[in-house]
């Protein structure tokens, strides 16, 4: 399953090389973003906590921005039931997973290596906590993002509907990683960062889990 | 030759509370050319989406035996060969891409010489490597077919297929339809008269409401 | 019939009882409520903020019990039934949030702190007002029903962390929260054997209602529905 998995995930890779709808709209979203949140601080210099904030607050929105496409593309096409036609429902959340987790790590890592550059107080002092934190958030945030991507995908304002669906569902991920950067920019210890880090943990593998038993039912019409 | 079978029992569905059709019992074994009849939005396209394990029945049950193993679900799709109008295939792609991708999501050997065969049979090897986007209609039901009949299927499942067709194109299909209903289950949804005449069985689904 | 008219009566006496019965230091009469030091005049909210509380979790695990119902029967009903418990349960969320805004200002000086159960139960009613958008953006039943009863999983399933964690690790006002030495005035029975009885009874009496309006809710939603289909012609076998 694995080996279809990745090549229905080679398959969007190639579409989107071909193309270039998200990569080029999803670039200029995470440059206007930024400049937003740049021009509403003018010269202030806004604390670690505040920065630590706003970087997610990107990365949020940016995944609003970019990880519904994998889902809305083939129903707008109406490719869904040439996929249902070829591959089984475990098969095609995996490939779209793989694309998604892609996406978000490419997406993060440029969102950080801007904000290390332009904000001042984005100085991380344990910087293992920050990667793990940056490695596990991802991974949840691509989970949680693909599935509910396939139910707004079978319904209609899709746009919109996605940052409300979303929203909630990332909001302990969200909180909690909120947390741990800020930890790692503070120079805590992952000693002292356990309990929080599990809770990240738990998320991935709850969404994970429940994913893909929920993934038939909207899958399948 | 397969040991192939669908069997349905008592399949009902419901769209909402809206009734389609109810208790529809029927089993078709090996080989052979079935067809399914009834006026539009009588539930004809449904009933083959639930045969070929797109959608789930209401209640009762289709069952896809290979050899008397049932087939479970997630593993039916390498089993069917399905054309219809509404099935659209990867634009960005050429028809030789397509297919590749298509043997690879499936997890099916793609072989080269045959795929080639069949671009040959159906007149498009000319334009294999060019992207289906500026195919013609007729062009892409042609490889619809080579979509269906590429993984070698045991069932063939045609929603509609001489729709949109000249009479050239509909004796192709209808060349296909006798050809495959020599060695595999082919089932044709329509309600075209000629289209019916090639079938062993027909179901009227006027009865089944 | 009987019964309803209990439940007036009970829910009457409640609401008199919580709001009249006058807070004393010692409490002489079965209708004086004692001091508890830290909530003082105020106390007497607890009889209606933590039923409403107490009544979104309820409605939210019924609307997630019929979701899987309905997922594994697709039956109709179950979706009603799931549907109805979500707008009471919105209902009582939006309750809960002010009654525990206006005990806040009371209380800890300010309406709202990001205390973790205020962020909580904000939350469930972003859960709630999400799964009414998904709803209302679905024209197929089947579709709307199946979509809005994964949405209700999932969301069931990031409940636990805001409930049980999250409270646990970020500091807050609440009683129960992490830094709180105080388990609060329910679990420590500061509450003389009156004001437990009140609540106790606020409690039964807000749960009947809950259910009386659930089952009037999916009552009519089902029959609305069917008279929807009988006039367009459709009816089921």
């Amino acid at each position: 399953m694995i080996a279809e998995s990745y090549s229905l995930f080679k398959k969007d890779f190639h579409s989107e090389l071909r193309t270039r709808y998200a990569i080029n709209s999803l670039a200029m979203f995470i440059i206007v973003a930024i400049s937003v949140i740049l021009f509403s601080i003018g010269n202030e210099t806004i604390s670690s906590s505040l920065t630590g904030g706003l970087f997610w607050v990107v990365i949020f929105f940016t995944a609003m921005s970019g990880l519904a496409r994998a889902f809305v593309s083939e129903e707008e096409r109406g490719t869904t039931l040439t996929l249902q036609l070829i591959a089984s429902p475990s098969t095609v959340f995996s490939g779209k997973l793989i694309f998604n987790m892609i996406l978000v790590f490419s997406m993060n890592f440029i969102i950080a290596i801007i904000y290390s550059a332009l904000f001042e107080n984005f100085i991380v002092q344990n910087f293992s906590l920050f990667l793990v934190t940056f490695v596990l958030g991802n991974i949840g945030l691509a989970v949680a993002s693909t599935i509910i991507a396939a139910i707004i995908a079978k319904a209609g304002a899709k746009g919109t509907l996605y940052p409300v669906l979303s929203f909630p569902i990332l909001l302990p991920l969200i909180l909690t990683c909120v947390q741990l950067t800020l930890f790692s920019f503070d120079g805590t210890s992952f000693e002292e960062s356990k309990f929080e880090l599990a809770i990240v943990v738990g998320y991935d593998v709850i969404m994970l889990t429940a994913s893909y038993m929920l993934f038939d039912f909207i899958w399948k019409d | 030759m397969s040991s192939y079978s669908i069997q349905s029992q008592n399949l009902s569905k419901l769209f909402g509370r809206r009734l389609i059709f109810k208790e529809i019992n029927f089993i078709w074994s090996e080989k052979g050319i079935f067809g399914i009849s009834g006026p539009n939005g009588s539930g004809k396209s449904t009933l083959v989406k639930i045969v070929a394990g797109l959608i789930a029945a209401s209640s009762g049950k289709i069952i896809h035996k290979n050899s008397e193993e049932e087939i479970i679900p997630e593993k039916l799709h390498n089993h069917i060969g399905f054309v219809s109008p509404y099935l659209v295939l990867y634009e960005e792609f050429s028809a030789w891409e397509n297919l590749k991708i298509f043997s690879k999501i499936r997890g099916v050997p793609f072989e080269a010489e045959r795929i080639l065969f069949y671009l040959k049979k159906f007149l498009l090897d000319t334009r294999k490597d060019d992207l289906v986007k500026t195919y013609s209609s007729g062009m892409k039901q042609r490889m619809k077919f080579i979509f269906a009949l590429m993984h070698s299927p045991e069932v063939l499942i045609f929603d509609e297929p001489t729709s949109n067709l000249d009479e050239e194109g509909k004796k192709a299909v209808y060349e296909i339809v006798r050809e495959e209903g020599k060695s595999k289950i082919v089932v044709i949804a329509s309600n075209e008269t000629r289209d019916l005449e090639l079938c062993s069985e027909v179901l009227l689904l006027e009865k089944f409401k | 019939m009987a019964w309803k008219i209990f439940l007036f009566i009970l829910l009457a006496f409640v609401s008199i009882a919580g709001i009249a019965f006058p807070i004393v230091e010692k409490p002489s009469t079965w209708y004086e409520f004692p001091f508890i030091p830290g909530l003082e005049e105020n106390a007497k909210i607890i009889f209606f903020h933590v039923p409403t509380a107490w009544l979104t979790v309820i409605a939210f695990l019924l609307s997630t019990v019929f979701s899987f119902r309905y997922l594994r029967s697709k039956n109709l009903d179950d979706d009603a039934k799931a549907y109805s418990a979500a707008q009471l349960g919105m209902v009582f969320c939006i309750l809960a949030t002010v009654t525990g805004a206006v005990w806040s200002k009371f209380a800890w000086g300010q309406y709202w702190s990001w205390d973790p159960r205020q962020t909580s139960i904000f939350a469930v009613l972003l859960i709630y007002g999400a799964l009414f958008a998904l709803r209302s953006s679905i024209e197929s039943e089947d579709k709307r029903a199946t979509l809005s009863a994964v949405y209700s999983m999932i969301a069931f399933v990031t409940v636990p962390f805001f409930i049980f964690i999250m409270p646990r690790i970020m500091k807050g006002l609440h009683p129960g929260s992490a830094d709180d030495t105080n388990a609060g005035p329910i679990v420590d029975f500061k509450m003389n054997s009156n004001m437990q009885l009140i609540f106790f009874l606020s409690m039964i009496g807000f749960t009947i209602l809950f259910f009386w309006m659930w089952r009037v809710g999916y009552r009519s939603i089902i029959i609305k529905d069917k008279i929807n289909k009988q006039l367009t012609g459709h009816s089921a076998g």
